[in-house]
């Protein structure tokens, strides 16, 4: 397994005249091809601000503070060496968008463009990275259509003519127009209800089979990437909590507020119980407290939470699993000795 | 019910109040204005008393006030205004006749040059949001605060008084040529037309430019922009067909909210520089207390306005899908 | 005191030029005719004196009758100003009146409100005053007032419509419906308040329209001629043909006046904007990050690229600006 999109020590600020708000810190995150990593975490955790922020989309006033991204993907790649996108001129980022990783956007309403039709945004999509010649290009969207199961017909309608769920495939549509490596999928199933949400899914699952492409699926919703995911990463005021295969969280959660999370919904099979959230609400993100950001909700918080610095350990337990990660000081304590300020 | 059967049925009821309100003013006004009237100019015939008294009323009016109404409607559909009482016996309609094709083409294609010029230098303005254009703007909003005939004033002073480089008035040179469809009067007219449609240009384009632009600012933040450039796209289709397409329906809308607005301004202007258009009309009905011609002037440029606002309508029902989509209910 | 020292130090430049510009005016209108040095229909039969250059005796030249310019400028302002924010107020009660009114009872009232604020808004305006003004015997002062406030209402009353349709529908207002408060209580405790910086805008607006449009109608002759009011003076220097004649001193004053009220009226509304919506616009544009200038379009900025491509003199100058206290932040977060 090669990493095809390697996240290092990526860090992004929004610099605002009160400070800066620091929205991901310090994340270390790999996609490997073919891989579909979900990434979790309640809203205002920063998984969008990474996604975004990996890929450079973020506005002023956003700014990326430390790290590389590195893309290994062979169509850019020059003797075998990443690429970071991060050092990247404009121009060669607009040459390697979409080609090389495309998104699937949270609302499709928003993200059409309202008085072009479905046609036409495809094409557009097509034809800035691969230069086919005009009945080649239509005939190509016209499969894209197919691929996500949309009748040819609705090439021509515009997106206010389209329901949601036909909306959210022209999105994934659009996004496999080039044949990208990695495709980065903002919540796109959110917005919908859980009919036309089982169906976008399978529809998902379905093309990542036949086209190869990895996925960075993020979401709030830690049920779904139990199913769906290979491997998960929390995600919470911006820092990492803990990652490891689907398997491992779902059976062994390390920390404290991943278990909180599976507690948080219920599963189909075993006794019923009481359902129980998480008190507290996230940080304030301008003043982040020193130590592990979970502390003030967290029943399990001891001294230690509180001056250790954050970092991804292994998570001791079961033997031969070394992809589990957790950066809670009370499953790895010792990171804690290491890493105590003074 | 499609948009544009709604926005027609708009027009008629906006069109009916304004010949309404043509009716009712110079009834409900204190003072007797045929009476005034007919004091100062003697020599009027009974038939031209008769169609004063079918637009004013008064006491020469017959009838009850409905049936003074339906007469009234008979004669505004049938354009018959009467006769002009300043110039008569020339038709109120001739005198109309005259001068609207001056202010037609000044006014229609100055403006136009406007728009289009303001729209374009504010999608750029938008786009480079904080650049040397965006920055330039509060000069030009000074601009758009000048009522148009100042600036009128002043460069007539400036550019034909003093440095006698164009005309100082007048629709043509009336020394050296007549009306006609031959080039001396063309080029002359055309000549006499660069300092008014110049001074509507320049008060009207910064107004245009900072709608454009505030409106640029808030789409180029729309997710569907964001998605334009996370698919790589070239940058002037992001800005072109992705931006400002869907800028310019908020646009144009404002465009056709300002129309009377900009009307107004021109045909006072026009008095600045002796424009024989409905401006100057107006000027010399006012001065001699020319009711019918007020009255027809108004109803003359209400429903111009109201033509023009249709026109807009169209243009935006072509633009935007969605629009179009609302005659289906959805 | 302190609230409005701290919306003063908010405001960006030009609300400020606004306001100081706008207040020039209004003091010009309080003492102004107090200070004027001749009565200003007084015709000086002097013929050395007629259409004269400003001079020393009259600082902004006469008229083609011997009139002092200056005098009659400084009663106009006062005359335009005090009508203008007569009209202001006035046509600003009736838009809120008819457009929270038209908002709370909704239904077939505020159908008909709204038909009706839009008809006069698309019909034009200036014909429609000059029918009016026309037709009435006086034309004075009071005339114009009113005519200019029946025609100055619909503006608003849409602006204010929509937004107090937006406010009904938020929680606080349906709680207080729910627990039975009287209408015109929400109206005045809840809604009013939340729309200040609309009114306020909306007023301003309106004060430039009514001075556009008084300048207008005096200007074509519909106005009590004997009086000196800014469009006054501008129609007795058309019709006495100071255009040609090169006497720029008796149009040029009061256009300028004319036009810098209005500028600073446009002035003093984007600091409304900006107190009613602070920041908000100044997110989407660009931004200064680091030094460099960052447009909306670009790719998110890397600190070390931006850090790397500033020269030495530019970091040097840098280093004194607020913005490189952000930057020597570590981005670890431990301070």
């Amino acid at each position: 397994m090669s990493p095809i999109l390697e996240i290092q020590d990526l860090s992004v600020a929004y610099r605002t005249p009160g400070g800066d708000v620091r929205a991901v810190e310090h994340v270390d995150l790999t996609l490997n091809a073919g891989e579909v990593v979900g990434l979790c975490g309640e809203s205002g955790s920063g998984k969008s601000t990474l996604a975004y922020g990996a890929t450079r989309l973020l506005r002023p006033p956003a700014l990326v503070t430390s790290g590389k991204v590195l893309y290994g993907g062979c169509r850019v790649t020059s003797g075998g060496h990443p690429v970071d996108l991060l050092t990247m001129s404009h121009r060669e980022l607009k040459s390697m968008r979409w080609r090389e990783i495309a998104i699937v956007f949270q609302s499709a309403m928003n993200a059409l463009n309202p008085v072009l039709r479905v046609q036409d945004q495809l094409l557009d999509a097509v034809q800035s990275h691969l230069r086919l010649p005009r009945g080649e290009a239509r005939d190509k969207v016209a499969t894209l259509l197919d691929l996500v199961g949309i009748p040819r017909g609705r090439l021509r309608a515009y997106p206010h003519e389209l329901s949601g769920g036909m909306r959210q495939r022209v999105m994934i549509a659009m996004a496999l127009a080039a044949d990208p490596e990695v495709v980065l999928m903002d919540e796109p199933t959110t917005a919908l209800d859980v009919v036309v949400q089982r169906d976008i899914l399978a529809q998902i699952v379905e093309l990542k089979e036949t086209l190869g492409f990895a996925i960075l699926f993020i979401t709030h919703d830690l049920s779904l990437l139990l199913e769906l995911a290979d491997r998960i990463a929390v995600m919470y005021a911006g820092r990492l909590l803990e990652t490891g295969t689907a398997h491992a969280i779902m059976r062994e959660p390390a920390h404290p507020y991943t278990r909180g999370l599976l507690n948080s919904f219920p599963s189909l099979h075993g006794p019923r119980r009481e359902l129980a959230g998480i008190p507290g609400s996230p940080p304030d993100l301008r003043d982040p407290l020193p130590g592990c950001p979970f502390v003030p909700r967290c029943a399990h918080a001891i001294d230690v939470c509180t001056s250790v610095a954050m970092s991804l350990a292994p998570v001791p337990g079961i033997p031969g699993v070394v992809s589990h990660l957790t950066a809670c000081p009370i499953v790895t304590p010792e990171v804690s000795q290491e890493g105590v300020l003074s | 019910m499609p948009f544009i059967v709604r926005r027609l049925a708009f027009y008629f009821v906006a069109a009916w109040v304004a010949i309404t309100l043509n009716f009712f003013i110079p009834r409900a006004m204190p003072g007797n204005p045929v009476q005034s009237i007919i004091a100062k100019f003697p020599n009027l015939t009974p038939d031209a008393e008769k169609a004063l008294a079918v637009m004013l009323g008064g006491t020469l009016a017959k009838g009850s006030l409905w049936s003074q109404y339906v007469t009234y409607l008979g004669h505004v559909f049938t354009f018959n205004f009467g006769t002009d009482i300043a110039n008569f016996p020339t038709p109120v309609t001739t005198l109309l006749q005259q001068s609207i094709p001056w202010t037609l083409t000044l006014v229609g294609v100055a403006t136009i040059i406007a728009f289009v010029l303001g729209t374009g230098l504010g999608i750029l303005a938008g786009w480079r949001h904080g650049g040397w254009l965006d920055r330039s703007l509060p000069g030009l909003m000074f601009l758009q605060a000048i009522p148009y005939f100042f600036l009128a004033l002043v460069l007539v002073d400036v550019v034909a008084v003093e440095l006698h480089w164009l005309p100082a008035g007048q629709g043509f040179n009336g020394a050296t040529t007549t009306p006609g469809w031959h080039w001396a009067f063309i080029g002359s007219a055309i000549q006499h037309a660069i300092l008014p449609a110049f001074t509507i240009v320049i008060t009207s384009v910064a107004g245009w430019m900072l709608q454009m632009r505030n409106v640029m600012i808030t789409t180029i933040g729309e997710d569907y922009v964001v998605a334009a450039q996370a698919k790589g796209l070239p940058s002037r289709r992001v800005i072109y067909t992705y931006a400002a397409r869907n800028a310019l329906l908020p646009q144009l809308q404002g465009f056709g909210l300002a129309l009377g607005f900009v009307i107004s301004g021109a045909l006072v202007m026009e008095i600045v520089f002796a424009y024989p258009g409905i401006g100057l009309l107006l000027l010399n009905a006012v001065s001699s207390d020319d009711f019918p011609l007020m009255q027809a002037i108004f109803l003359v440029i209400t429903f111009a306005v109201l033509i023009a606002n249709l026109i807009v309508d169209l243009i935006i029902v072509f633009f935007d899908p969605r629009v179009r989509a609302r005659e289906v209910g959805r | 005191m302190r609230a409005v020292a701290n919306v003063w130090r908010n405001l960006p430049l030009k609300a400020k030029i606004g306001v100081w510009l706008f207040g020039f005016f209004v003091l010009a209108a309080i003492i102004g005719p107090e200070v004027a040095p001749y009565d200003p229909s007084y015709a000086n039969p002097d013929p050395a004196l007629l259409q004269a250059h400003p001079s020393a005796q009259h600082l902004l030249g006469t008229t083609q009758t011997g009139q002092d310019v200056l005098s009659q400028l400084l009663v106009g302002i006062r005359m335009t100003m005090e009508l203008a924010l007569l009209v202001g107020v006035i046509a600003t009660a009736l838009s809120v009146i008819v457009g929270v009114t038209s908002a709370f009872l909704g239904g077939v009232w505020d159908e008909v409100l709204s038909l009706l604020s839009n008809v006069f808004l698309v019909i034009p305006a200036l014909p429609l005053l000059i029918l009016l003004l026309g037709y009435l015997p006086g034309k004075g002062q009071l005339s114009t007032i009113l005519v200019l406030s029946f025609l100055g209402w619909p503006w608003g009353a849409r602006v204010i419509r929509a937004q107090t349709l937006m406010i009904r529908n938020r929680d606080f207002v349906a709680a207080a419906r729910e627990s039975g408060e009287k209408s015109w209580r929400i109206i005045a405790l809840d809604i009013i308040p939340n729309e200040i910086s609309l009114i306020a805008a909306s007023f301003v607006n309106t004060v430039l329209y009514a001075i556009g449009a008084s300048v207008a109608l005096a200007f074509v002759g519909l106005s009590d001629l004997n009086t000196w009011s800014l469009g006054t003076i501008l129609y007795w220097a058309q019709s006495q043909q100071a255009l040609q004649l090169g006497a720029w001193w008796w149009f040029a004053p009061p256009g300028l006046a004319v036009a810098l009220i209005g500028t600073s009226l446009v002035l003093l509304n984007t600091g409304i904007d900006e107190l009613g919506s602070p920041r908000l616009r100044a997110s989407r544009g660009a931004a200064k990050i680091a030094g460099h200038r960052i447009w909306p379009t670009d790719p998110t900025p890397v600190y070390a690229q931006l850090t790397a491509s500033r020269s030495r003199v530019g970091a040097f100058l840098h280093s004194f600006s607020r913005g490189s206290l952000l930057d020597e932040t570590p981005a670890g977060g431990e301070l």
